[in-house]
Protein backbone atom coordinates (compact mmCIF):
# COMPACT_ATOMS: atom_id res chain seq x y z
CA UNK A 1 0.00 0.00 0.00
CA UNK A 2 1.28 3.49 -1.04
CA UNK A 3 2.08 5.99 1.88
CA UNK A 4 0.12 9.29 1.91
CA UNK A 5 2.38 10.88 5.40
CA UNK A 6 5.68 10.04 5.88
CA UNK A 7 8.18 11.72 8.75
CA UNK A 8 11.07 10.37 9.23
CA UNK A 9 13.09 11.45 12.58
CA UNK A 10 11.52 14.98 12.27
CA UNK A 11 12.90 17.70 15.08
CA UNK A 12 11.42 20.57 14.72
CA UNK A 13 11.25 24.12 16.46
CA UNK A 14 9.79 27.86 15.37
CA UNK A 15 13.25 29.33 17.35
CA UNK A 16 16.67 27.64 17.01
CA UNK A 17 17.68 25.84 20.31
CA UNK A 18 13.01 25.21 20.59
CA UNK A 19 12.15 21.84 20.08
CA UNK A 20 8.85 21.73 19.20
CA UNK A 21 9.01 18.59 18.28
CA UNK A 22 11.81 15.81 18.68
CA UNK A 23 12.59 12.72 16.44
CA UNK A 24 9.05 12.14 15.15
CA UNK A 25 8.66 8.89 13.60
CA UNK A 26 5.33 8.37 11.80
CA UNK A 27 3.79 6.64 8.41
CA UNK A 28 0.33 6.97 7.58
CA UNK A 29 -0.91 4.40 4.45
CA UNK A 30 -3.27 5.89 1.73
CA UNK A 31 -6.25 4.79 3.23
CA UNK A 32 -5.71 4.86 6.52
CA UNK A 33 -8.24 6.54 9.50
CA UNK A 34 -5.91 7.57 12.36
CA UNK A 35 -6.32 9.68 15.36
CA UNK A 36 -3.68 11.59 16.30
CA UNK A 37 -3.75 12.97 20.23
CA UNK A 38 -2.05 14.77 22.90
CA UNK A 39 -2.27 17.46 25.10
CA UNK A 40 -2.10 21.15 24.53
CA UNK A 41 0.92 22.27 23.71
CA UNK A 42 2.31 18.67 22.60
CA UNK A 43 2.89 19.45 19.66
CA UNK A 44 -0.15 18.19 17.83
CA UNK A 45 -0.70 21.34 15.13
CA UNK A 46 2.79 21.96 14.48
CA UNK A 47 3.12 18.04 13.78
CA UNK A 48 -0.13 18.98 11.50
CA UNK A 49 1.63 22.28 9.54
CA UNK A 50 4.73 19.78 9.14
CA UNK A 51 2.85 17.04 7.51
CA UNK A 52 0.75 19.48 5.54
CA UNK A 53 4.01 21.38 4.06
CA UNK A 54 3.45 24.68 6.06
CA UNK A 55 7.00 24.18 8.57
CA UNK A 56 9.96 23.21 7.57
CA UNK A 57 11.64 20.22 9.49
CA UNK A 58 15.14 21.29 11.06
CA UNK A 59 15.93 17.79 11.48
CA UNK A 60 14.70 14.79 9.76
CA UNK A 61 12.02 14.79 6.53
CA UNK A 62 8.64 15.16 5.90
CA UNK A 63 6.93 13.94 2.82
CA UNK A 64 3.69 13.78 1.00
CA UNK A 65 2.76 10.92 -1.14
CA UNK A 66 6.29 10.18 -1.61
CA UNK A 67 7.57 13.79 -2.35
CA UNK A 68 8.81 16.86 -0.08
CA UNK A 69 5.97 18.14 2.14
CA UNK A 70 7.12 21.74 1.92
CA UNK A 71 7.04 21.43 -1.86
CA UNK A 72 4.69 18.79 -2.86
CA UNK A 73 3.12 19.57 -6.47
CA UNK A 74 -0.63 18.16 -6.29
CA UNK A 75 -1.84 20.21 -3.16
CA UNK A 76 -5.16 20.06 -4.45
CA UNK A 77 -5.69 16.58 -3.00
CA UNK A 78 -4.99 17.94 0.10
CA UNK A 79 -8.26 18.62 2.81
CA UNK A 80 -7.52 21.00 5.50
CA UNK A 81 -10.16 21.80 8.78
CA UNK A 82 -7.86 23.91 10.35
CA UNK A 83 -8.75 24.51 14.10
CA UNK A 84 -11.32 26.67 15.10
CA UNK A 85 -12.36 27.04 11.71
CA UNK A 86 -15.14 29.78 11.16
CA UNK A 87 -16.32 32.95 9.06
CA UNK A 88 -13.82 35.79 9.80
CA UNK A 89 -15.62 38.56 10.74
CA UNK A 90 -19.37 38.87 10.17
CA UNK A 91 -19.39 37.03 7.18
CA UNK A 92 -23.01 36.22 5.31
CA UNK A 93 -22.13 32.98 3.93
CA UNK A 94 -24.06 30.54 3.17
CA UNK A 95 -23.61 27.05 3.31
CA UNK A 96 -23.50 26.26 -0.57
CA UNK A 97 -20.78 29.39 -0.51
CA UNK A 98 -18.50 28.27 2.01
CA UNK A 99 -18.66 24.31 0.45
CA UNK A 100 -18.02 25.74 -3.16
CA UNK A 101 -14.80 27.44 -1.89
CA UNK A 102 -13.49 24.21 -1.08
CA UNK A 103 -13.63 23.65 -5.26
CA UNK A 104 -11.42 26.85 -5.98
CA UNK A 105 -7.77 24.39 -6.22
CA UNK A 106 -9.32 22.04 -7.94
CA UNK A 107 -11.82 23.93 -10.64
CA UNK A 108 -9.29 27.03 -11.10
CA UNK A 109 -10.01 30.59 -9.67
CA UNK A 110 -10.63 33.13 -12.60
CA UNK A 111 -14.80 33.09 -13.47
CA UNK A 112 -17.87 31.99 -12.65
CA UNK A 113 -17.83 28.41 -11.47
CA UNK A 114 -18.49 25.63 -13.91
CA UNK A 115 -21.44 22.81 -13.44
CA UNK A 116 -19.64 19.77 -12.60
CA UNK A 117 -17.85 21.73 -9.64
CA UNK A 118 -21.27 23.02 -8.56
CA UNK A 119 -22.36 19.21 -8.96
CA UNK A 120 -19.25 18.25 -6.89
CA UNK A 121 -20.60 20.79 -4.01
CA UNK A 122 -24.02 19.89 -4.02
CA UNK A 123 -23.31 15.94 -3.38
CA UNK A 124 -20.42 16.94 -0.69
CA UNK A 125 -23.14 19.08 0.71
CA UNK A 126 -25.40 15.97 0.70
CA UNK A 127 -22.81 13.67 2.28
CA UNK A 128 -22.51 15.13 5.19
CA UNK A 129 -25.98 15.76 6.27
CA UNK A 130 -26.85 19.55 5.07
CA UNK A 131 -28.91 19.10 2.03
CA UNK A 132 -31.79 20.85 3.72
CA UNK A 133 -29.64 23.36 5.22
CA UNK A 134 -27.83 24.37 2.01
CA UNK A 135 -28.62 27.78 1.53
CA UNK A 136 -29.10 28.83 5.21
CA UNK A 137 -26.36 31.25 6.08
CA UNK A 138 -23.39 29.70 8.55
CA UNK A 139 -24.23 32.31 11.47
CA UNK A 140 -27.66 30.37 11.87
CA UNK A 141 -26.06 27.35 12.37
CA UNK A 142 -24.70 25.48 15.43
CA UNK A 143 -21.05 24.80 15.66
CA UNK A 144 -21.53 21.10 14.93
CA UNK A 145 -23.25 21.93 11.54
CA UNK A 146 -20.72 24.41 10.96
CA UNK A 147 -18.33 22.07 11.29
CA UNK A 148 -19.98 19.83 9.11
CA UNK A 149 -20.42 22.43 6.56
CA UNK A 150 -16.50 22.60 6.79
CA UNK A 151 -16.00 19.46 6.26
CA UNK A 152 -18.31 19.38 3.48
CA UNK A 153 -15.74 22.31 2.08
CA UNK A 154 -12.56 20.02 2.19
CA UNK A 155 -14.56 16.86 0.37
CA UNK A 156 -15.09 19.24 -2.26
CA UNK A 157 -11.60 19.41 -2.95
CA UNK A 158 -12.19 15.58 -3.55
CA UNK A 159 -9.17 14.88 -1.52
CA UNK A 160 -6.75 12.32 -1.08
CA UNK A 161 -5.49 13.45 2.46
CA UNK A 162 -8.31 15.28 4.80
CA UNK A 163 -6.51 16.49 8.02
CA UNK A 164 -8.92 17.81 10.51
CA UNK A 165 -7.50 19.68 13.26
CA UNK A 166 -9.55 20.03 16.68
CA UNK A 167 -12.57 19.46 14.52
CA UNK A 168 -14.64 19.30 17.50
CA UNK A 169 -13.85 22.39 19.97
CA UNK A 170 -16.65 23.91 20.49
CA UNK A 171 -19.13 21.18 19.87
CA UNK A 172 -21.83 19.87 22.53
CA UNK A 173 -21.39 16.27 23.24
CA UNK A 174 -24.53 14.50 20.97
CA UNK A 175 -22.62 16.52 17.78
CA UNK A 176 -19.36 14.98 19.00
CA UNK A 177 -21.11 11.78 18.54
CA UNK A 178 -22.84 12.35 14.99
CA UNK A 179 -19.26 13.78 13.92
CA UNK A 180 -17.58 11.03 14.68
CA UNK A 181 -19.49 8.92 12.94
CA UNK A 182 -20.23 11.08 9.57
CA UNK A 183 -16.16 10.71 9.51
CA UNK A 184 -16.06 6.78 10.00
CA UNK A 185 -19.12 6.91 7.43
CA UNK A 186 -17.18 9.17 4.87
CA UNK A 187 -13.94 7.28 5.25
CA UNK A 188 -15.95 3.57 4.61
CA UNK A 189 -17.54 5.52 0.85
CA UNK A 190 -14.73 7.58 -0.01
CA UNK A 191 -11.85 5.81 1.26
CA UNK A 192 -10.17 8.76 1.80
CA UNK A 193 -6.98 8.98 4.21
CA UNK A 194 -8.11 10.86 7.26
CA UNK A 195 -5.84 12.40 9.90
CA UNK A 196 -8.18 13.27 13.27
CA UNK A 197 -6.22 15.19 15.77
CA UNK A 198 -7.54 16.01 18.69
CA UNK A 199 -6.63 16.83 22.51
CA UNK A 200 -8.50 13.26 23.65
CA UNK A 201 -9.67 10.66 21.28
CA UNK A 202 -13.59 11.31 22.42
CA UNK A 203 -16.04 9.61 20.04
CA UNK A 204 -13.56 8.79 17.17
CA UNK A 205 -12.19 6.04 19.19
CA UNK A 206 -14.24 3.60 18.10
CA UNK A 207 -13.74 4.13 14.55
CA UNK A 208 -10.14 4.44 14.10
CA UNK A 209 -7.35 1.88 12.85
CA UNK A 210 -4.51 3.05 14.60
CA UNK A 211 -4.12 6.02 17.73
CA UNK A 212 -1.46 8.08 17.90
CA UNK A 213 0.19 9.92 21.16
CA UNK A 214 2.36 13.05 20.55
CA UNK A 215 3.77 14.55 23.32
CA UNK A 216 6.75 16.56 21.16
CA UNK A 217 7.75 12.72 20.24
CA UNK A 218 5.69 9.81 19.89
CA UNK A 219 4.55 8.10 22.65
CA UNK A 220 2.16 5.61 21.54
CA UNK A 221 1.40 4.15 17.88
CA UNK A 222 -0.97 1.34 17.78
CA UNK A 223 -4.13 0.00 17.17
CA UNK A 224 -7.07 0.90 19.82
CA UNK A 225 -7.73 -2.29 21.74
CA UNK A 226 -3.48 -1.94 22.24
CA UNK A 227 -3.68 1.26 24.35
CA UNK A 228 -2.96 1.09 27.84
CA UNK A 229 -5.72 2.63 29.97
CA UNK A 230 -3.25 5.15 31.17
CA UNK A 231 -3.38 6.76 28.20
CA UNK A 232 -7.20 7.18 27.48
CA UNK A 233 -7.47 10.66 28.57
CA UNK A 234 -4.21 12.00 26.44
CA UNK A 235 -4.54 15.03 27.85
CA UNK A 236 -3.79 14.55 30.99
CA UNK A 237 -0.07 13.96 32.32
CA UNK A 238 1.25 10.64 32.62
CA UNK A 239 4.79 11.13 32.78
CA UNK B 1 -29.41 70.39 -10.28
CA UNK B 2 -28.62 68.11 -13.70
CA UNK B 3 -28.78 71.91 -15.99
CA UNK B 4 -24.57 72.50 -14.46
CA UNK B 5 -21.46 70.05 -16.14
CA UNK B 6 -20.07 70.16 -12.45
CA UNK B 7 -22.91 68.26 -11.32
CA UNK B 8 -22.91 65.57 -14.27
CA UNK B 9 -19.34 65.23 -13.84
CA UNK B 10 -19.77 64.94 -9.58
CA UNK B 11 -22.47 62.61 -10.16
CA UNK B 12 -20.75 60.36 -12.30
CA UNK B 13 -17.83 60.35 -10.67
CA UNK B 14 -19.28 59.77 -7.46
CA UNK B 15 -21.72 56.72 -9.35
CA UNK B 16 -17.96 55.37 -10.02
CA UNK B 17 -16.52 55.45 -6.67
CA UNK B 18 -19.78 54.54 -5.06
CA UNK B 19 -19.71 51.10 -6.36
CA UNK B 20 -16.12 50.45 -7.02
CA UNK B 21 -15.21 51.80 -2.76
CA UNK B 22 -18.13 48.92 -1.60
CA UNK B 23 -16.57 46.44 -3.67
CA UNK B 24 -13.42 46.48 -2.80
CA UNK B 25 -13.84 47.07 0.45
CA UNK B 26 -16.00 44.11 0.91
CA UNK B 27 -13.54 41.02 0.96
CA UNK B 28 -11.57 43.60 3.96
CA UNK B 29 -14.77 43.63 5.73
CA UNK B 30 -15.07 40.41 5.80
CA UNK B 31 -11.68 39.65 6.54
CA UNK B 32 -11.53 41.79 9.44
CA UNK B 33 -9.29 44.53 7.59
CA UNK B 34 -11.92 47.48 7.92
CA UNK B 35 -8.94 49.81 8.51
CA UNK B 36 -6.93 48.92 5.51
CA UNK B 37 -8.43 51.49 3.51
CA UNK B 38 -7.63 54.37 6.18
CA UNK B 39 -4.30 53.29 6.35
CA UNK B 40 -3.19 53.07 2.79
CA UNK B 41 -5.61 56.50 2.73
CA UNK B 42 -3.03 57.89 4.73
CA UNK B 43 -0.14 56.41 3.05
CA UNK B 44 -2.08 57.91 -0.17
CA UNK B 45 -1.41 61.59 1.75
CA UNK B 46 2.54 61.07 1.65
CA UNK B 47 1.87 60.74 -2.46
CA UNK B 48 -0.31 63.77 -2.80
CA UNK B 49 2.45 65.97 -0.56
CA UNK B 50 4.96 64.28 -2.90
CA UNK B 51 3.10 64.73 -5.93
CA UNK B 52 2.37 69.11 -4.82
CA UNK B 53 6.44 69.17 -3.91
CA UNK B 54 7.56 67.71 -7.50
CA UNK B 55 4.80 69.36 -9.28
CA UNK B 56 3.51 66.20 -10.71
CA UNK B 57 -0.32 65.37 -10.80
CA UNK B 58 -1.01 64.45 -7.00
CA UNK B 59 -3.50 61.88 -7.85
CA UNK B 60 -0.94 59.95 -9.88
CA UNK B 61 1.86 60.50 -7.08
CA UNK B 62 -0.89 59.01 -5.21
CA UNK B 63 -1.64 56.21 -6.39
CA UNK B 64 1.64 54.98 -6.94
CA UNK B 65 1.99 55.59 -2.43
CA UNK B 66 -1.05 53.78 -2.20
CA UNK B 67 0.65 50.74 -4.29
CA UNK B 68 3.55 50.77 -2.47
CA UNK B 69 2.16 51.08 1.04
CA UNK B 70 -1.04 47.95 0.23
CA UNK B 71 2.34 45.90 -1.17
CA UNK B 72 4.38 47.43 2.07
CA UNK B 73 1.53 45.90 4.44
CA UNK B 74 1.68 42.58 2.96
CA UNK B 75 4.98 42.16 2.56
CA UNK B 76 5.58 43.12 6.22
CA UNK B 77 2.41 40.51 7.49
CA UNK B 78 3.51 37.81 5.11
CA UNK B 79 7.43 37.97 5.36
CA UNK B 80 8.03 40.33 8.13
CA UNK B 81 6.50 38.01 10.99
CA UNK B 82 4.81 41.00 12.12
CA UNK B 83 0.94 41.19 12.88
CA UNK B 84 -1.94 42.41 10.92
CA UNK B 85 -2.24 45.38 13.02
CA UNK B 86 1.45 45.98 13.56
CA UNK B 87 1.77 46.35 10.22
CA UNK B 88 -1.00 48.63 9.24
CA UNK B 89 0.04 50.67 12.02
CA UNK B 90 3.78 51.05 10.77
CA UNK B 91 2.78 52.11 7.11
CA UNK B 92 -0.20 53.75 8.22
CA UNK B 93 1.92 56.22 11.10
CA UNK B 94 4.93 56.11 8.64
CA UNK B 95 2.98 57.65 5.68
CA UNK B 96 1.38 60.55 7.40
CA UNK B 97 4.63 61.08 8.97
CA UNK B 98 6.33 61.60 5.56
CA UNK B 99 3.08 63.66 4.20
CA UNK B 100 3.18 65.92 6.74
CA UNK B 101 7.01 66.75 6.33
CA UNK B 102 7.13 66.74 2.24
CA UNK B 103 3.88 69.25 2.88
CA UNK B 104 5.30 71.12 4.92
CA UNK B 105 8.81 71.17 2.47
CA UNK B 106 6.57 72.61 -0.13
CA UNK B 107 4.75 74.88 2.22
CA UNK B 108 1.19 73.88 0.68
CA UNK B 109 -0.67 73.82 4.48
CA UNK B 110 -3.35 75.29 2.11
CA UNK B 111 -6.50 75.14 0.54
CA UNK B 112 -5.18 72.69 -2.30
CA UNK B 113 -4.04 70.15 0.29
CA UNK B 114 -7.47 70.55 1.60
CA UNK B 115 -9.31 69.24 -1.43
CA UNK B 116 -7.26 65.93 -1.26
CA UNK B 117 -7.81 65.85 3.05
CA UNK B 118 -11.94 66.26 2.78
CA UNK B 119 -12.76 65.79 -1.56
CA UNK B 120 -13.45 67.95 -4.35
CA UNK B 121 -15.99 66.33 -6.28
CA UNK B 122 -17.25 69.27 -7.35
CA UNK B 123 -14.08 70.45 -9.39
CA UNK B 124 -14.06 66.86 -11.12
CA UNK B 125 -13.43 67.54 -14.89
CA UNK B 126 -13.92 65.73 -17.68
CA UNK B 127 -10.00 64.45 -18.12
CA UNK B 128 -10.47 63.22 -14.47
CA UNK B 129 -13.95 61.09 -14.95
CA UNK B 130 -12.40 59.48 -18.27
CA UNK B 131 -9.35 58.65 -15.74
CA UNK B 132 -11.71 57.49 -12.81
CA UNK B 133 -14.45 55.15 -14.91
CA UNK B 134 -11.27 53.85 -16.67
CA UNK B 135 -9.38 52.66 -13.23
CA UNK B 136 -12.77 52.37 -11.80
CA UNK B 137 -13.89 49.55 -14.83
CA UNK B 138 -10.59 47.68 -14.44
CA UNK B 139 -10.93 47.56 -10.84
CA UNK B 140 -14.69 46.18 -10.93
CA UNK B 141 -13.87 43.65 -13.65
CA UNK B 142 -11.01 42.63 -11.34
CA UNK B 143 -13.18 41.97 -8.15
CA UNK B 144 -15.71 40.43 -11.30
CA UNK B 145 -13.04 37.72 -12.70
CA UNK B 146 -11.53 36.92 -9.27
CA UNK B 147 -14.62 36.88 -7.00
CA UNK B 148 -14.73 33.35 -6.18
CA UNK B 149 -10.98 33.44 -4.90
CA UNK B 150 -11.14 36.69 -3.20
CA UNK B 151 -14.32 35.18 -1.50
CA UNK B 152 -12.82 31.68 -0.52
CA UNK B 153 -9.81 33.64 1.31
CA UNK B 154 -12.27 35.00 3.21
CA UNK B 155 -14.51 31.83 4.07
CA UNK B 156 -10.91 29.89 4.69
CA UNK B 157 -7.52 31.29 4.08
CA UNK B 158 -5.72 28.92 5.89
CA UNK B 159 -7.30 25.94 3.86
CA UNK B 160 -7.10 27.63 0.69
CA UNK B 161 -3.30 27.87 1.25
CA UNK B 162 -2.72 24.21 2.22
CA UNK B 163 -5.26 23.10 -1.16
CA UNK B 164 -2.60 25.70 -3.04
CA UNK B 165 -4.73 28.71 -3.97
CA UNK B 166 -2.05 31.61 -4.02
CA UNK B 167 -2.76 33.07 -1.51
CA UNK B 168 0.02 35.72 -1.64
CA UNK B 169 -0.81 36.74 -5.24
CA UNK B 170 -4.42 37.25 -3.97
CA UNK B 171 -3.46 39.68 -1.28
CA UNK B 172 -0.89 41.72 -2.96
CA UNK B 173 -3.84 41.84 -6.04
CA UNK B 174 -6.61 42.99 -3.39
CA UNK B 175 -4.26 45.42 -1.89
CA UNK B 176 -4.05 47.25 -5.59
CA UNK B 177 -7.55 47.26 -5.96
CA UNK B 178 -7.79 48.59 -2.52
CA UNK B 179 -4.96 51.75 -3.72
CA UNK B 180 -6.52 52.15 -6.60
CA UNK B 181 -9.98 52.78 -4.96
CA UNK B 182 -8.25 55.13 -2.43
CA UNK B 183 -6.58 56.61 -5.32
CA UNK B 184 -9.75 57.64 -7.03
CA UNK B 185 -11.93 58.19 -3.86
CA UNK B 186 -10.00 61.20 -3.04
CA UNK B 187 -11.20 63.12 -5.13
CA UNK B 188 -15.09 62.38 -3.94
CA UNK B 189 -14.57 62.10 -0.18
CA UNK B 190 -11.41 62.88 0.78
CA UNK B 191 -8.32 60.91 2.48
CA UNK B 192 -10.01 61.08 5.99
CA UNK B 193 -13.36 59.77 4.84
CA UNK B 194 -12.44 57.15 2.38
CA UNK B 195 -11.98 54.12 4.18
CA UNK B 196 -16.01 55.34 5.32
CA UNK B 197 -17.39 53.99 1.57
CA UNK B 198 -15.30 51.36 1.46
CA UNK B 199 -17.05 49.86 5.50
CA UNK B 200 -20.48 51.10 6.06
CA UNK B 201 -22.13 50.44 2.63
CA UNK B 202 -20.88 46.62 3.23
CA UNK B 203 -21.39 46.63 7.20
CA UNK B 204 -25.17 47.39 6.40
CA UNK B 205 -25.10 45.06 3.60
CA UNK B 206 -24.45 42.24 6.34
CA UNK B 207 -27.24 42.99 8.30
CA UNK B 208 -30.00 42.20 5.52
CA UNK B 209 -27.95 40.44 3.22
CA UNK B 210 -29.21 36.59 2.83
CA UNK B 211 -25.87 35.34 1.20
CA UNK B 212 -22.22 36.32 0.63
CA UNK B 213 -23.06 37.31 -3.22
CA UNK B 214 -25.87 39.20 -1.90
CA UNK B 215 -24.38 41.31 0.38
CA UNK B 216 -21.82 42.60 -2.29
CA UNK B 217 -24.88 43.54 -4.62
CA UNK B 218 -26.32 45.32 -1.90
CA UNK B 219 -22.99 47.17 -0.88
CA UNK B 220 -22.58 48.87 -4.33
CA UNK B 221 -26.20 49.16 -4.55
CA UNK B 222 -26.23 50.84 -1.23
CA UNK B 223 -22.64 52.84 -2.12
CA UNK B 224 -24.15 54.18 -4.85
CA UNK B 225 -27.48 54.86 -3.46
CA UNK B 226 -25.45 56.96 -0.81
CA UNK B 227 -23.04 58.76 -3.43
CA UNK B 228 -26.08 59.82 -5.65
CA UNK B 229 -27.91 60.80 -3.14
CA UNK B 230 -25.18 62.44 -1.04
CA UNK B 231 -24.29 64.80 -3.85
CA UNK B 232 -27.69 65.71 -4.49
CA UNK B 233 -28.33 66.52 -0.65
CA UNK B 234 -25.08 68.61 -0.56
CA UNK B 235 -26.52 70.32 -3.66
CA UNK B 236 -29.34 71.31 -2.71
CA UNK B 237 -28.67 71.99 1.11
CA UNK B 238 -24.99 73.63 0.46
CA UNK B 239 -23.31 71.11 2.54
CA UNK B 240 -19.79 69.19 1.71
CA UNK B 241 -20.42 66.52 -0.65
CA UNK B 242 -17.98 64.26 0.84
CA UNK B 243 -19.23 64.07 4.46
CA UNK B 244 -23.04 64.44 2.98
CA UNK B 245 -22.27 61.27 1.46
CA UNK B 246 -20.68 59.23 4.23
CA UNK B 247 -23.68 60.79 6.68
CA UNK B 248 -25.78 59.20 3.70
CA UNK B 249 -24.29 56.28 4.23
CA UNK B 250 -23.57 55.73 7.95
CA UNK B 251 -27.77 56.49 8.15
CA UNK B 252 -28.49 53.58 5.60
CA UNK B 253 -26.41 51.53 8.17
CA UNK B 254 -28.47 52.67 11.02
CA UNK B 255 -31.52 51.69 9.07
CA UNK B 256 -30.17 48.49 8.05
CA UNK B 257 -29.42 47.67 11.52
CA UNK B 258 -32.72 48.32 12.81
CA UNK B 259 -34.41 46.23 10.60
CA UNK B 260 -32.28 43.23 10.97
CA UNK B 261 -33.23 43.78 15.00
CA UNK B 262 -36.52 44.36 14.26
CA UNK B 263 -36.41 40.95 11.80
CA UNK B 264 -34.48 39.32 14.91
CA UNK B 265 -31.24 38.14 12.84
Amino acid sequence: MSIAVELADVTFGYRPGQRVLEHVTLRIAEGEFVALAGPNGGGKTTLVRVVLGLERPSEGHALLFGEPAHRFSRRRVLGYLAQRSELGGDAPATVREVVSAGRLAAGGLIGPMRRRDRAIASDAIERVGLGASADAQMRTLSGGMQQRAFIAKALAGQPALLVLDEPTTGVDAESQESLAGLLDRLHSELGVTILYVSHEFGAVERFVQRLVLVRRTIVFDGAPDELPGVWHDPSHSHA
Amino acid sequence: MLDHEFMQLALAAGAVVGVLAPAVGFFLVQRGQSLIGDGIGHVAFAGVAAGILLDVAPVLTALAAAVIGAILVELLQAYGGTAGDQALALVFYTGIALGVVLVSTAGAMNANLFQYLFGSILTVTRHDLVLIAALGAVGLATVGVLYRPFAGVVIDEEGARVAGVPIGVLNVVLGGLVAVTVALSMRVVGILLVAALMVLPVSAAGKIAWSMRSALVLSTGIGLASALAGLTISYYADLPPGGTIVLVAAGVYLTCLIASAVRGT
